[in-house]
């Protein structure tokens, strides 16, 4: 049992460490401009266009039943107009961004992996190197840069689509007043709950390529390699969201306490 | 020149290559042979850096590429066109844009010049008009063609061979031996082909070494070799099977 444990603590350090290496060539590789201006815009096209789907279903979803279960709450005690508020502030703090990054990582994660780690196994990865060029500059980085920027665009979309499909069920469905419930939600939504998700968002799409690529450059031989390195990125990078979006949620509000507020 | 001085490799508790020493000249044409997971694609991936060795040292005219970073060997790798065994074609990209990768990379030529380039290399290999067809349309000896088109679109002064016959039929693979040679006298460039095709071998080889039980256990021209009396030489060259 001790000989698993270490082993398995053993693996699970050795990967960390990889993976902060990957990231320190990638955040270098990104400094000096060697990407492709084609291949980034290709990247942004699979990960923002080819993803909207996805997202605008998950953020309409979300903010509807967010909205009913809120009301349902809410109409106890005779706070019905504050409904949209609830939705607002959740959408732009964490539902958003979180449910928009979870969505793409399912998507794009496993596809950045697959796509990656079938190179990887055809010898394609060895072939770019003996073609001078670095692997870190061709499939990381505008993957990285990619993610990184569209995360941000798709999760105001689920951010508006949520509040606005709240706004459609809170009026025509529960019959709340829709002027109250729109003034109540610009009242306690505020700009800096925006900025929190996009910061958010700027993070996540940073985390989904990063491990995408990782398990894709790092996965073992055959079909079963690719099929483990497809999951692996998946799994590992929805975690990931889910565990930083915590840390990230209490370090954003000590900065904006400190530096804002002050 | 390449030099290989006391490599040493292995892959977990396996050792692949034990001490080895090797020195293929400007202009040469060596095949390496040996049997079936003996190291023979091992020692090609060090002598291009695609593969840090456990101990001893490589050098490519003269420079230590043994402890370069990814970053420096790339500009030791742009003297090398490797073959890859399946070929290793970008399957997203077209026959056209897969020759194409290594002149866009570099930013140095107009996209005039990279289609003729392209139309040129690809004449080279006896393939003409394939360019916009995809990896997945092309037949074994075509990919591996492509893959040689892709190796030698850019001049390289070396050229890395490895097995590039195996699979294969005779026909096929008496076109791509043809091919070698062609490409080697037409370009003047250094040849190491990696291989267990005896036939192939003794045709497109000026030198021939021999892997066995870890280090190189023959050295010789390819008449010496098929001429051997030795033992193990002997064995490996008619094919027969350990009792």
């Amino acid at each position: 049992m001790n000989f698993l444990a270490r082993t398995w603590v053993g693996e699970w350090l050795t990967g960390l460490g990889r993976l902060a290496v990957l990231t320190r060539d990638t955040v270098a590789s990104c400094l000096t401009f060697k990407a492709s201006r084609r291949d980034l815009l290709y990247q942004i096209y699979f990960i923002g266009i080819k993803s909207q789907a996805v997202v605008l279903v998950t953020g309409a979803f979300t903010g509807m039943v967010l909205t009913a279960q809120t009301y349902f709450q809410f109409h106890k005690v005779k706070m019905d107009t504050a409904t949209l508020a609830v939705v607002g502030v959740s959408m732009c703090d964490e539902l958003g961004p979180v449910l928009t990054a979870l969505m793409v990582a399912g998507r794009v994660g496993a596809a950045i992996a697959a796509e990656i780690g079938t190179m990887r196994v055809t010898e394609q990865i060895d072939a770019l190197r003996t073609l001078a060029t670095h692997p870190i500059d061709y499939l990381v980085v505008p993957r990285l840069l990619a993610s990184m920027i569209a995360l941000p665009l798709l999760t105001i979309e689920s951010i508006v689509l949520g509040i606005g499909s709240g706004y459609f069920v809170g009026t025509q469905l529960m019959g709340i007043d829709p002027t109250y419930l729109y003034f109540n939600m610009l009242k306690y939504t505020g700009d800096i709950d925006v900025v929190f998700g996009l910061v958010k968002s700027f993070v996540y799409g940073g985390i989904i390529a990063l491990i995408g690529c990782y398990k894709g450059m790092t996965c073992g031989m055959g079909a079963e390699g690719v099929g483990r390195a497809t999951t692996e990125a998946v799994v590992f990078s929805s975690i990931t969201i889910l565990i930083t979006n915590f840390f990230l949620t209490l370090l954003l509000q000590r900065l904006y306490v400190l530096f804002w507020l002050s | 020149m390449i030099e290989v001085r006391q490599l040493r490799k292995s892959f977990g508790p396996q050792l692949i290559l034990e001490d080895m020493d090797l020195r293929i000249e400007n202009g040469e044409s060596a095949v390496i042979i040996g049997r079936s997971g003996g190291g023979k694609s091992v020692l090609l991936k060090h002598i291009i850096g695609l593969l840090q060795p456990d101990a001893g040292e490589v050098f490519v005219d003269g420079e230590n590429i043994t402890h370069m970073s990814e970053r420096q060997l790339l500009r030791v790798r742009s003297k090398f066109g490797m073959v890859f065994q399946g070929a290793a074609l970008f399957d997203s990209m077209t026959v056209a844009e897969n020759v194409a990768f290594p002149l866009e990379r570099k930013h140095q030529f107009t996209p005039g010049e990279i289609a003729k380039r392209v139309a040129g290399v690809l004449e080279l290999v006896d393939l003409p008009g394939t360019e916009k067809k995809k990896p997945a349309e092309l037949s074994g000896g075509m990919r591996k063609r492509v893959g040689l088109a892709r190796a030698i679109v850019y001049e390289p002064q070396i050229l890395l061979y490895d097995e590039p016959t195996t699979g294969l039929d005779p026909i096929v693979s008496d076109s791509i031996d043809k091919l070698i040679i062609r490409v080697r006298d037409h370009l003047k460039v250094t040849s190491i082909v990696v291989t267990h095709d005896m036939r192939s071998a003794r045709r497109v080889g000026n030198h021939v070494l021999m892997l066995h039980e870890k280090r190189i256990y023959a050295n010789c021209t390819p008449e010496k070799l098929f001429a051997s009396t030795d033992p193990v030489v002997r064995q490996f060259v008619d094919g027969v099977a350990d009792e």
